[in-house]
Formats: C-alpha cells, structure tokens, sequence
C-alpha cells in the first residue's frame, strides 16, 4: 500500500525506475512518449525525401542505410512502404496515445481529484512497462529478414497475412500496447469514480477529467477486438489457419496451400471497430488540455460546460457504431451504408458543440497570450479544419471519388497534428511549472510556434488539392500516375515544409532542457488557475496533499464577482 | 477522514458506489473480457454465414467429454464460492480446502482439454485444416489461457497470498471475491462455447 | 487534352457529374462554416485581449445564435445525406443497366497487373480455373472451353465503347487491391474471395488510367493501367485487331492423301 513505503527510504532504482508513483510513472510515458514521437516523425521526413525526390539518393545519410533499405542511397519500395506503416504504428500508439493518456492522464487526474495517488500504482507501474516492452518489439521489427510491418497501419490481409516476419512483430507489438492500455484504462475509471475528493461530484470535475474518463471506456471496450483479431492474424501467419484468407488465393503465380473459407473483411471490421473510438482517444484528451488552458488564460468559466459533458459522453457512445465508414467501398449494400452514413454525420454534432462552446468561451474573457495559449486557441481552427474536412469523406458518394486519397491523409492529420499535437503542447507549457517546479521561457515558446504554425499548414493543407485530384496514398513512386504529375509540385513543397517543421523543434528541445535547469522557479500557482493540482506544491511530493482536499465549487470560478482575485480555486474554504 | 497519502476504499466499499476499488476494477476487466470474446464469438458467425458448408459440432467433437468438462467446471465456480463464503464465516482452514478444490478441479479441465487437443492432433486434425478447427482452437485455446491464468491467480491466493489474512482479513476477502468474479466469467464463457462449438 | 490538375479530374462519367456536384456544395459548406467561425475567433481574440481595467465577464448570457446555426448545419448534413449522397450510392451501386445493352468485362486484379478479360464475339465468358492461370494465361482460361477460344485477354489495357454502359465484374488472385478510374469517379475495393460487380457509362472519348486504390504490396505504386474510351466504331476495331486469330485449318486425323483445295497456280506434289 502507498502509505507504508516513505518515498525518502526507496532505492534509486524504485523511485525512479520502478516507480509506483503516478506522477513518476505519468514523466516516464510521457518523455518516452515525447521520444516515440520524435522517431516516427524522423521516419516521416525521410519517407517525404522520396516523394519529393523520387529516385534520387537521400543526401547525407542514404549511404547509412544498408541494401536491403536503400540501393546507393536510393530508397527502396519495401522500405519506403515500411517507413509508411510505422510512422503511422509508432505516432498513434507508441506517441499520441502514451503521451496524451500515459503522460497527460496519469500526472494530472489523481492531482485534479484530490487523490493522493492512482486506484492500484503497482498496475500502473506494470501498463508503463508492457508499454515500454511493446515499444522495443516495434523498434526490433525493423532488424527482422524483411524488414518492419510494410502493410499499412491497418495490416490489412491477405496482404498482411503473407508479409514477411516484421509483421508479426507488430502483432506482438500490438498485443503488448492492448494490454498496457486496458490495465490502465481500468486505473483510470477505478480511480475518477471512487478516489474523487470530498465535495467534488461529477458536474465538478474539471473538463480534461471528464474526458480522459470517457477516453478510458473508448480504451476499456474497444481494444479488445483488436486483440482478438491480432490473435487471429497471428494464427494465419504461423499456424497456417485461414481466417482472412479466402479460397482460391494465387501468389505470384502459386495455388496458396491453405483450407481457405477465410474472410479479409473479418479483419477489417474488427480493426476498424477498435480504431475508430481510437481515433477519438487521439482528440478527446487533447480537448480536455484546451479547456483548462483556455480557462485559466481567458479567467473565466468555460462556455456551455454541462453540454460539452453530455457531448463528450454521448461521442462515446457514437464512436462505437461509425466504424464502416472507413469501408465504404467493400461492396457495402445500400442499407448498411446509409447506417454508417447517418451515424458518421450524427457524431459531427457533439464535436461541434464541443469546439463552438470552447470558441465560446473566448467571449467576454480577459484573454492572456502566452504560450500554452497560443497552442490551445489554434487547436480551435485546426481541429476545426479536420473536423470539416470529414464531412466529403463520411458521405459515400463523395468518397467514392475520395477514398483513399491525399485527401484522407490530410483530414485525419489536420485532427491529430496541427490538433491533438498542438494542443499536447499546449498542455506541456501550462503544466511544466507544476511537474519541475520552474517556467518555460516565453520567448523560445513563441519562436516554437509560430514557425511550426506555418509549416505545419504547409504540410497538410496541400494534401486536401492532391486528393481532389484522385491521387492514391501510400504510393512509393508519386509520379507514375499521369493524374499525379500536375501536383508533384506540391509534393515538393509539403516536404520542404516538413523539413522545417522539424527544424521548427528545435527551440522546443532547447527550452524544454534548458528551463528544467535555469528556468524561472514557480510556486504552487504561477498561473492563478483554479483546479486542484495548483493546490499542491510544484513539483508535489509523494502523497500529493499534506491534507486530503475538500472541494467546495466548480472547477472554473474565474472572475467572481465581489471577489478580491480573479481566480478561486476549487479547494479554496475562505473568499480569495 | 482518512490520513492523506493512503489510498482508501481498498477495504471498505466507497459510500456512494457500494463497492471497493478492486470490485469496480474487476468488472471493468471482465467488460473487457466480454468484448474480447465477443470479438471472437462474432468472428464464428461471419465466418459459419459466410461458408458454402460448416460441419456439425457434434460430428467432429467430443461432446461426451466437452460435457464433463462442464460440470468439472461449474463444479468448480461452486467451490470458489465455498472458498469465499468460509472466509466470510471466519473459517480458513475451510477456505484452503475449497479453494485448493478449485484448483484442482481447473487442472482436470485442462487434463480432459489436453486429451480432446492430443486426440485430435493424432489424427491430423490442426488450426489449418479447415475454418470450423480453426475457430475451435482458438477459441478453446484463448479460454484455455483464462483458465490458466485462473489458476495462477488462485494459487497464488492460496499459498503466498494468504498471508494476508492474518493481517488484512477485509482486504484478502475482497480479493478472493475479485478472483471468484473472475473464475465464474470464465465458466460463463465456457457455457457459451460449449454449445456453440460442440452442439450446433 | 489537359485531363488532369490541381482540381477534380476531367469528368468523363455518366454519374461523374453527381459527385462532382456534391463534392463541389461540401466544400461551400465547409467554408462558410469555416469562414464563420474564423471571423468570430479572431474577433473574440482581438476583442477580448487581456489589458489593463478589462475584466472578464462571470457569467454571460445563454448565446441562442449557435445553437440556431447547430441546428442549421444539422438540417443541412439531413439534406446532404438524403437529397445527394444516398440516391447517388443507390445509383451507383443498384441501377445496373440491362446486361443485353451493355459490355461485360471481368476484370481480375493481381499483384501488380489488371487482366482484362472479354467474351469475345459470342458473348460468353470461358471458364476459367485457378490451376490454369500461369504468365501466358492470366486469368486461367480453360484451353477445353470452345465458348472461350474467342475471349480476348489483355494487361493493363481497358478499352470502352462511349455512352454505352460498361458492366465489369472485379475480382482479385492474391490481396485486396482498388480498381479506381478517376474520370469515371469509379473505386471499388477488390477482395480476394469476392466478385464485386460494377458499372458505369462513359461520354466522352479519351486516353485515361486506371489506378490501384489499395495498398497491395511493392508494386502498388506502378499497378498503372490504361483506360480507353473510344468512338463505337474505334472500339470495335480495337476488338478485332486483338480477338484471337482462328487457328489455321487442321489436316484430318485419318492422314489420307486428300489436300486442301489447290490454287489456280499449281503446286508441286510430292
């Protein structure tokens, strides 16, 4: 139990290693997270070489790279497909998700509830390791004979079924991440129902508790067939069963010798009925860290709370019964697709409402443009811009034309770059004086932004033009296609911007590692924000509250009237 | 009020909830567990639909002893229950009794499991021979890893893990109780294989 | 004939238009919304901006104008769904033309080549068999069939008649790959163990591609067919300069001495 081992009596290696501390644990997914991202991004920008540059040697570094990668530095197809296929592995699973959710989610929820640690730290300890472990599979995967899983993120079969031994690392891989995430999926629920302050209900709960509470049960429910269809696809490969694998399959001129009956759309539906609530595990924690930044930097209460609670819970719910819409074009009959339909335009609705309200909120307030501000009130036309750009792709007839195009990777990323990842960001600023105890430099934070505002427009908004001009995804060569060739112009230009995108980090690193040094020290409350963790000393220790708190209002009491300050926080007795 | 730094609830149920930590984690898992199955469950449907023939369970199954295999098992939710009831009537020698026949009674369902599995390896019958043994041996073989996984868990509760009692008697109840939640979802999956795979 | 820039391609499809159009009214959509609520931000931003003796409001009156525009943009996707996107799917994938009035062509994808396979002057497929596909017979034809001596097989090449309606029945021998012919607005996934029947009409004429829309593998980058659509009369050479030739006649197996019919020149005999 916590309360008997004194964090002062551990050995190095248990406070900081096998730490059963949330808030250690919450830096370890989080820094791992942070460095997760940063190689998927790097696999990203050497993927963009080639699509600007096909054919040609990759400069500097193409001769690192050995034969069976690149010839004479010149990217090769099982590479570049294999470059394509963990980019999108490693971001959402070993990066957004351990950052957002890990990271995020375990430092700030037992601190926002008042608890003084998670419901059972030594499970959460064991979710960071599986997760760590099922990192190191993904990263070996690119040392297997052939090279790391090269069928897309989505491992469709029978593609994947006969793809060489990287993908059924992957699977392992998968499977690790699955259970990491449903031991700390149950962490969490466990923890916001039963470990929440004295005083505070439900409707108390800051925004960001009520979303990751949600972003659990996606987490909880929605793995598992994933798992399921992992074990499946494990068995196809190595058992020779035939589960994705019709009969009267030819490979390279050979009858393949399985007993056939097997279904590639089985897969599908079981993967897709896992990463749609996925990909609202990627938004809903990000915009959970945008409420609490645009609270706190406008000083008042959030706009429409209430509805953006039941919207949350109700995209929940929505987000079990959209997942066809990613296979419209599978010979779908017409009723199964006006289901997918209808229910892809419903879940619009609750999205909406929660970003008009969060834009809402910004009437009326005294609005401070900081950094972590910066970053949260851009998430609001960014995600807005992925959010519309959905709506072509969720009606069937538009996506015929766009299915599986340019357009597609520029929705999805709008949502989940320039969105979540703009708003992670925004949460590392507002919240790194309370994990280290001293502030980022404001400075360094803006030259930050406004270069990766710019180039990360560059990148993705190019895309929406080389969709609407049919041009497939995942393709090694961008210009064989005669409908390809007018926009490989853009292609150059989205990797140039890529490229600074990159280099646009650099003042982040800088200042993350500087700060951490020489960084102005803080108090408990450098922003004079309301919710629970800035009750508690920066950094808190173990335990987190010397006394155990008791709330006594709502989560955003910014600007009350007759008030002397214009913030009271939740766990506040007296005026302010 | 509870001193700070101790997480509560571990024991005692929260007031509002009625349960304590473990009990909300448990069902949380086993929500968990339903849709892992399900998965699995309905992957045997789209794939029985959508094949030309299916063969009849009972044609190529041992359905004699799958049935055995089911009182063995429901034998043995029985006994988990015993294990938990002798707890709450302060009896642990009781308790060790029963729960050691829990565990027994596991290891025959894996014995009986293992010579269904031998027999029909024997003759040649594997994963890849056809769709319906595919599913078969996954979805005995995923169960199967459940059962295991049971054992472990009581094991552990009956010999290391017991030690709890003497100082924790609330908290090492709670545990049990978790681990006998555990055990009868099992037996429930079970109940549901065994007619969906020997019997249709 | 510029086909292809930074928009939609050229439309050459019957049911091409209809997409176009909802694709075209999404996106007015989307930036007026867009637009709108763009101009709020930085309205609020600027409006709003943190100086000295500006307070924040506490609380503030219930805004009705957005959840009148929710209820507006939820009208909307209705009218999107029901008025366009649904009687276009309908169409697409349900209105099958008469087979009497159209050309069928099956259509066999593998890894990283499309087979084209026509019936041929009698109209009927020959059989075809997995155990028989190999280089030179792609999709398998089975040499016994006398209904598919005359079948024509191609690679990559796709050749169409104008304004008559094409039925092609997609198949696949090894992955799941995409037929995709951009100026029809034509994609449908094509999975092994499923034959997907398709249709669409082409009006106008021209040189154009089909695509692979499918992850399939190293060679997914250069599945790159040629799609054709000519005049009725261009097609219909096309047709009889690829049917296969009739083999030369046969002598009888009785080897009697009969010969064919001299020409007036005489031959020597032997």
């Amino acid at each position: 139990m916590s309360g008997k081992n004194h964090s002062h009596d551990l050995p190095f290696w248990r406070k900081y290693i096998f730490s059963v501390d949330h808030k250690v644990i919450g830096i370890q997914y989080a820094i791992t997270g942070l460095l997760f991202l940063l190689f998927g991004f790097s696999l990203m920008m050497l993927l963009r070489w080639q699509l600007a540059y096909p054919g040609q040697p990759v400069p500097f570094i193409g001769h690192l790279f050995n034969e069976s990668m690149m010839v004479g530095g010149i990217m090769l197809p099982e590479f570049y497909n294999q470059l394509g296929a963990m980019h999108g592995t490693i971001m959402v699973f070993l990066g957004v998700v351990p950052l957002a959710v890990g990271g995020f989610g375990n430092y700030l929820v037992p601190l926002q509830i008042g608890a003084p640690d998670m419901a059972f730290p030594k499970l959460n300890m064991m979710s960071y390791w599986v997760y760590f472990l099922g990192g190191v599979t993904m990263i070996a995967s690119f040392f297997a004979p052939g090279g790391a899983a090269q069928s897309g993120w989505t491992s469709y079969p029978p593609l994947a079924d006969i793809a060489t031994t990287g993908q059924t690392m992957w699977l392992i891989g998968m499977i690790f991440l699955i259970t990491s995430s449903l031991l700390g999926s149950i962490n969490f629920i466990v923890t916001i129902v039963q470990l929440r302050a004295e005083g505070l209900s439900f409707f108390r709960f800051p925004f960001f508790v009520w979303a990751q509470f949600v972003t659990s049960f996606l987490l909880l429910l929605a793995f598992p067939p994933l798992e399921a269809a992992g074990v499946l696809q494990l068995m196809d490969r190595l058992l020779h069963t035939s589960f994705f694998l019709p009969s009267g399959l030819v490979v390279s001129g050979n009858v393949v010798p399985v007993s056939g009956g097997g279904n590639p759309l089985l897969w599908q539906h079981l993967f897709w009925f896992l990463a749609h609530p996925e990909v609202y595990v990627l938004i809903l924690p990000a915009m959970g860290i945008v409420a609490e930044v645009l609270a706190c930097n406008t000083r008042k209460p959030i706009y429409g709370y209430k509805a953006m609670v039941y919207s949350v819970i109700f995209i929940g719910f929505m987000s079990f019964i959209v997942w066809a819409h990613h296979m419209f074009l599978t010979n779908m009959g017409t009723k199964m697709s006006a289901f997918f339909q209808i229910t892809t335009m419903i879940i619009s609705i609750p999205s909406v409402v929660i970003l008009t309200a969060l834009a809402l909120s910004l009437w009326g307030g005294s609005i401070r443009f900081n950094t972590p501000m910066l970053f949260a009130v851009t998430f609001l036309p960014m995600f807005g811009i992925g959010g519309l750009t959905g709506l072509p792709l969720g009606l069937a007839a538009a996506d015929i034309h766009l299915h599986d195009t340019y357009y597609v990777i520029g929705h999805f990323h709008y949502v989940v770059a320039p969105g979540t990842l703009f708003a992670l960001f925004a949460g590392i600023y507002h919240w790194f004086p309370k994990v280290t105890g001293r502030k980022m430099w404001e400075f360094l934070g803006k030259l930050h932004f406004w270069p990766s505002l710019f180039f990360i427009n560059g990148v993705f908004m190019p895309m929406f033009i080389m969709g609407l001009a049919g041009v497939s995804r995942r393709l090694y060569d961008p210009i064989q296609y005669a409908h390809a060739q007018p926009v490989q112009p853009l292609n150059v230009f989205m990797s140039i911007c890529a490229w600074g995108l990159g280099l646009s980090q650099i003042p982040f690193v800088l200042n993350f590692f500087g700060s951490l040094f020489f960084g102005k020290k803080v108090d408990a409350n450098p922003w004079e924000a309301t919710t629970l963790e800035w009750s508690a000393p920066s950094p808190p220790p173990h335990g987190n509250f010397s006394i155990a708190p008791q709330v006594y209002r709502g989560p955003y009491e910014y600007s009350v009237p007759g008030q002397k300050h214009d913030f009271w926080p939740q766990a506040m007795k007296e005026e302010n | 009020m509870s001193s700070p730094g101790l997480i509560r609830y571990i024991s005692k149920p929260h007031p509002v909830t009625g349960v304590t930590n473990s009990k909300l984690g448990i069902w949380c898992f086993l929500a968990s567990e339903v849709m892992l199955f399900g998965a699995l469950f309905s992957a045997y449907i789209l794939l029985r639909t959508g094949a030309p023939s299916w063969p009849r369970g009972s044609d190529l199954l041992n359905v004699p002893l799958a049935t055995l295999n089911t009182i063995v098992l429901i034998t043995s939710s029985v006994t988990m229950v015993m294990a938990w009831a002798s707890l709450a009537l302060k009896d642990f020698s009781k308790y060790r009794r029963y729960m050691g026949f829990t565990i027994l009674l596991a290891f025959t369902f894996l014995v009986v499991k293992g010579f269904e599995y031998g027999h029909k390896f024997e003759h040649h019958h594997f994963p890849s021979t056809s769709n319906f043994y595919a599913i078969y041996f996954a979805l005995t073989g995923l169960h199967g890893l459940h059962v295991i996984g049971g054992i472990i868990v009581n094991s552990y509760l009956l010999f290391p893990g017991s030690a709890l009692w003497k100082t924790e008697p609330e908290q090492f109840m709670g545990r049990v109780e978790c681990a006998g939640l555990y055990w009868h979802f099992v037996d429930l999956v079970w109940i549901f294989l065994f007619p969906v795979l020997y019997l249709l | 004939m510029k086909y292809y820039g930074w928009g939609l391609p050229f439309n050459a499809s019957v049911h091409g238009a209809e997409i176009d159009r909802l694709i075209y009214v999404i996106h007015i959509f989307m930036a007026v919304l867009f637009i709108g609520w763009f101009i709020f931000l930085i309205m609020a931003l600027l409006r709003f901006r943190a100086r000295p003796g500006h307070k924040a409001a506490y609380k503030l009156n219930h805004f009705k104008a957005p959840t009148y525009a929710e209820v507006g943009v939820a009208l909307f996707e209705i009218l999107l769904l029901v008025g366009f996107s649904f009687p276009v799917v309908s169409h697409v994938r349900n209105d099958f033309p008469p087979v009497a009035k159209s050309l069928e062509v099956r259509i066999v994808a593998e890894q990283f080549a499309w087979n084209i396979h026509y019936a041929g002057l009698d109209g009927i497929f020959g059989k075809t068999d997995i155990k028989l596909m190999g280089p030179t017979n792609p999709v398998g034809l089975d040499p016994e069939d006398p209904a598919g001596k005359d079948d024509i097989v191609t690679v990559n090449q796709l050749h169409i008649p104008v304004n008559k309606p094409v039925i092609a029945r997609l198949s696949s021998k090894d992955v799941i790959h995409s037929f995709s012919l951009p100026v029809m607005r034509v994609k449908r996934d094509v999975i092994p163990g499923q034959v997907a029947p398709i249709w669409f009409e082409a009006n106008k004429t021209g040189n154009f591609e089909i695509a692979c829309a499918q992850l399939c593998g190293l060679g997914h980058y250069r599945m790159r067919g040629f799609f054709t659509v000519d005049t009725p009369e261009v097609f219909q050479k096309w047709l009889d300069e690829t049917a296969p030739k009739p083999p030369a006649p046969e002598p009888p197996a009785n080897g009697s001495d009969v010969r064919p019919i001299p020409s007036t020149e005489s031959t020597p005999t032997s």
